[in-house]
């Protein structure tokens, strides 16, 4: 797609620009009840080897049986992605030997995935718009997991997520910059949320990327790409692909050529490194699973699913955008979390100005979300109080001072926000006779600054802040500032 | 009390009904049978005499009830393929040493179901490779046949030798077996017994150690057509546990035994008059020709054209998927493990001791068809050959209701005979592979002797599910050939 490069994603050079190509595989836990093609349990953090069927742990003659429920999350997903829904596909048998895939192969879609060509829109923060092209996405088993530390001599071996349901979504090279890459995870991840079919937790291994990179001059051909494998956090993948790519620079300009290789980021260095050349990369021998048939199902199917998908996050944006003129940044940022959409949401149908609102949730809530690095849901401060504060802000029962204050009270001590601006007498104060008062007591006991003001008015703003400090910050501003003009006669600027 | 062990199934089902012995009584004599045979026969590896008194215990008291099933107290042999919950399953291999599944495939579990005992576990070749039974490594079985006038042993086929010596020798009135490429019919027409080879997807495969799972099926082995249709009875239905199996009822098999077979076409698939073929094979397809005629069968000459390419086809598909069905035989969880410096050394080592000449042979054929490379050479060339075999047999069976074929190109022959050239060997399966290639039902049925004396085998394939028409046509076979001489017994010790 984005053939054209775009000179701010360049990486200046003493020899020239390059531009860095990227595109990810994304590794998606599928969001159901029991594995793919078993009756186990797929609970995150169960005891070692509680979670293990025959089939998962490939007893003699066992068989596997596809689960309807991760067919239809696959499907689910595929149409969030705007993909083409193959109504047949294959599974196919990945071999090769680990203690940890007990089966000797891994049941995969290798010719014919369940879901094909799709996109994901991106808006990043400069206004710049991307588009990246989805290949594919298949439907695949997960393997257990080796455990190193329990014992001097041997591993042990932890089933638990053997034959949980992956999928893997492969993304068209269409990234440009590692920040493309973050967004496109997180884009992906947000779709992943508001579908329901992978709750995107990167810390428990729910959502985990394999990252291509290769660099070339703008408009050349596309350079030898490296594979870094199984990044597991946004601030990861966006170190794995500076260092990869600067790596690649520094080879190519030196005069040698890049491997096609198998990288791992090490998050202690931020430096990737080689744990496989093309050559000793496997020969998977794929071939057509013989215990299972060809996955089918109906066009009415796929249809039954798409009649019921939620609104999902570009859908919630342009309405966002329609109904509220919200500006395109705000409003994906805003849809970016569903929890933070809906938040927003419930603000607007409670009354508060929904531009108002949004600038309020995403400065001083989220901002404040962030700083506390808590979950989003887990915010002490609710939809209604935030509107509570907004109303009055708006009505002029409190200033814009105060309804910070009033939000970090909230936050800290809970309550209900009107009550605590009566209680603590927080009410702005738009009495001309009280602040007049508070005036002439400023004007009396400062005659040098007076004198000072009359010369350079830009000063006046000394006096507002001394009337506020008086007032506990509940002067009305506006009225603070005409009374004060008017008493030292200075003109409206 | 007359002999029970003499009985086939049908006549045992009367005699227990009539009471005329227990099913405990009929365990024990076939108990004692193998106590006395198997040492010269090597047809069980495991026989689980208790487990056998304690079921057909049962079977009384059921019976007492009148709560009896289709098999009630049948003692039956279980070939080491199927899995039998807490009783070890090592598919007749040294890397399954001393496994015990907690659990039993769905064949053995619907004939418990049915009422039947076990005897015990059955030989076979090593994963169900070989067709001599020699490749097991509880070594070989014999064949209850002699040659006439010679003391040799002979092999009773393979891989079902063992079922297809323990019913031969009435050591138990039927087995359980898998047919692959032929080792269901094969044994059973080298020891005189009845083989069938269901429809694909007629019997689950859930809990049968696999071999080639788009090519395995399992059936029985028994001394009548009769028998092999109530045992295929109990054996048959859909299984959500495989997904392979098919969703179709399962008809009254017995039914159909005894039925005419006036107007039927039966087809002679000229493809199947080799080169070089015996005289001996000639005029036994011969007969069965002449007998179906004299039954009012009108037959039809037709030709399969792609038949020679179905063995070459099958020697690509059925080790391919063998050398990824045997990964998981890796010594991590189960059965053998030979300690290594590390992994990769505990695996090599474990497969070496584990597996036998014959498995390692199509581990490696099978993992280099699949190889980058070759995929497309052989393992997709031979997957279109598959569908051209399947084709052939879809035209023909636009003309006729069944085909009738010799079930082997030979009689049983010696032990160490032919294990020493893996082609021959392969060759014995050259009439059996296309039904498995085509995942039809196909049937041996004793046709005759052989020159030297021993058995040989009459087969008929039918379209898919149609199981119904080789027991129809299978038991005018059957009566037309008429019961053959028993051979003499000289294996069991008195």
């Amino acid at each position: 797609m984005a053939d054209d490069a775009v000179p701010a994603h360049l990486i200046n050079s003493s020899t020239g620009d390059w531009e860095m190509v990227i595109g990810l595989e994304v590794h998606a836990q599928v969001t159901s009840k029991s594995k793919l093609f078993s009756g186990a349990a797929t609970e995150f953090g169960a005891k070692p080897n509680a979670q293990v069927s025959l089939v998962d742990a490939a007893m003699p003659g066992m068989l596997p049986v596809i689960n309807e429920e991760c067919v239809t999350q696959a499907v689910r997903t595929g149409l969030g992605l705007k993909a083409k829904i193959n109504l047949r596909s294959v599974f196919d048998r990945k071999n090769y030997f680990y203690p940890d895939l007990p089966q000797g192969y891994q049941i995969s879609q290798f010719t014919q995935p369940i879901v094909g060509e799709g996109e994901v829109a991106l808006d990043m923060e400069d206004g710049e718009e991307v588009r990246v092209g989805i290949e594919r996405l298949h439907l695949e088993q997960d393997a257990g997991k080796s455990l190193h530390d329990q014992d001097p001599k041997s591993s042990y071996v932890d089933l638990n997520r053997s034959g949980v349901a992956l999928m893997e979504i492969v993304s068209r090279p269409d990234m440009r910059s590692s920040e493309q890459a973050q967004a496109y995870v997180l884009k992906l991840r947000s779709i992943l949320r508001y579908l329901g079919t992978c709750d995107g937790n990167m810390e428990e291994g729910s959502l985990r990327a394999d990252v291509n990179v290769s660099v070339r001059r703008p408009g050349a051909e596309l350079g030898t790409r490296c594979e870094i494998k199984n990044v597991n956090s946004i601030r990861f993948i966006g170190q794995a692909i500076e260092y990869e790519a600067r790596r690649q620079i520094e080879i190519i300009e030196d005069g040698g050529a890049i491997d096609q290789e198998t990288r791992l980021f090490d998050p202690r260095t931020g430096e990737t490194r080689s744990m496989r050349s093309k050559e000793e990369a496997h020969d998977y021998r794929y071939f057509p699973d013989p215990d299972l048939l060809p996955l089918e199902f109906s066009q009415s199917f796929v249809d039954d699913l798409a009649a019921q998908l939620p609104e999902l996050p570009d859908q919630k944006k342009a309405r966002f955008m329609a109904d509220w003129e919200l500006e395109h940044y705000d409003a994906e940022v805003l849809v970016a979390e569903k929890e933070r959409a809906d938040y927003f949401e419930e603000m607007v149908t409670l009354g508060a100005d929904p531009k108002a609102a949004a600038n309020w949730v995403l400065n001083t809530h989220l901002g404040r979300v962030n700083k506390e690095d808590i979950d989003f849901e887990k915010a002490p401060v609710s939809a209604q109080a935030n509107t509570a504060i907004l109303k009055m802000t708006d009505d002029g029962t409190i200033s814009g001072k105060i309804a910070k204050d009033l939000y970090d009270l909230v936050w800290e001590s809970g309550g209900d926000p009107e009550k605590l601006v009566e209680e603590r007498g927080l009410k702005q104060v738009s009495d001309s006779g009280e602040i007049e008062k508070i005036i002439d007591e400023v004007i009396a006991a400062n005659p040098k600054q007076v004198e000072q003001v009359k010369a350079k008015p830009q000063t006046l703003g000394w006096f507002v802040g001394q009337v506020m400090q008086k007032t506990g910050g509940k002067a009305n501003p506006q009225m603070v500032n005409q009374l004060l003009r008017a008493k030292l006669e200075i003109a409206e600027s | 009390m007359s002999e029970p062990t003499r009985l086939t199934i049908a006549e045992t089902r009367d005699a227990l009904a009539e009471k005329k012995f227990s099913a405990e009584e009929l365990a024990q004599a076939h108990i004692s049978e193998i106590e006395r045979a198997n040492e010269a026969l090597n047809a069980f590896i495991l026989p689980t005499p208790e487990h056998a008194l304690d079921m057909a215990r049962a079977s009384d008291a059921r019976i007492a009830k009148g709560g009896a099933g289709a098999l009630e107290g049948i003692p039956l042999g279980i070939k080491d393929l199927f899995c039998t919950k807490g009783v070890r399953t090592t598919a007749c291999s040294h890397i399954l040493d001393g496994f015990e599944p907690g659990y039993d495939s769905t064949v053995t579990q619907n004939l418990w179901d049915a009422g039947a005992v076990m005897l015990g576990k059955l030989n076979c070749d090593e994963f169900a490779m070989g067709s001599s039974n020699e490749s097991s490594y509880y070594g070989p079985v014999i064949n209850p046949w002699r040659r006439a006038g010679s003391d040799a042993p002979l092999v009773p086929g393979g891989s079902s030798g063992g079922s297809a010596s323990a019913v031969a020798a009435h050591l138990c009135q039927g087995a359980t077996a898998t047919d692959t490429g032929g080792s269901i019919r094969q044994p059973a027409s080298l020891t005189g017994t009845v083989g069938l080879k269901p429809t694909y997807g007629r019997c689950s495969r859930w809990g049968i150690v696999a071999f080639a799972s788009s090519l395995d099926q399992a059936g029985p082995l028994t001394r009548s057509v009769r028998d092999s249709a109530i045992m295929l009875g109990a054996m048959a239905g859909h299984d959500p546990k495989d997904s392979t199996s098919v969703d179709t009822p399962v008809p009254d098999y017995e039914a159909a035994v005894g039925q005419s077979i006036r107007g039927l076409k039966v087809g002679i698939p000229r493809e199947y008059r080799m080169e070089g073929m015996p005289e001996e094979i000639e005029a036994l397809w011969k007969s069965g020709i002449d007998w179906l005629k004299s039954a009012g069968a009108e037959m039809v000459d037709v030709s399969l054209p792609h038949t020679k390419y179905a063995l070459p086809a099958y020697y690509i598909v059925a080790p391919a998927e063998a050398s990824s069905n045997l990964a998981r035989y890796d010594g991590v969880r189960y059965g053998l493990r030979v300690d290594g410096d590390d992994i990769i050394d505990m695996y090599e080592k474990t497969r070496a001791a584990g597996f036998g000449a014959e498995v390692k042979r199509r581990v490696l054929i099978g993992t280099y068809v699949l190889s980058a490379g070759y995929y497309d050479a052989y393992y997709i060339k031979a997957q279109r050959v598959r569908t051209l075999i399947k084709r052939d047999f879809e035209d023909v069976f636009e003309k006729v209701d069944v085909l009738l074929a010799p079930s082997t190109p030979g009689p049983a022959f010696a032990i160490g005979e032919k294990s020493g050239d893996p082609i021959e060997m392969y060759l014995n399966d050259i009439f059996t592979v296309p039904a498995n290639m085509s995942g039809l039902p196909g049937i041996s049925i004793p046709g005759g002797l052989s020159g030297e004396g021993t058995p040989l085998g009459l087969q008929l394939i039918a379209k898919a599910f149609d199981e119904e028409m080789l027991f129809r046509v299978g038991h005018v076979i059957e009566e037309a050939a008429g019961e053959l001489p028993t051979p003499d017994n000289w294996w069991s010790k008195s």
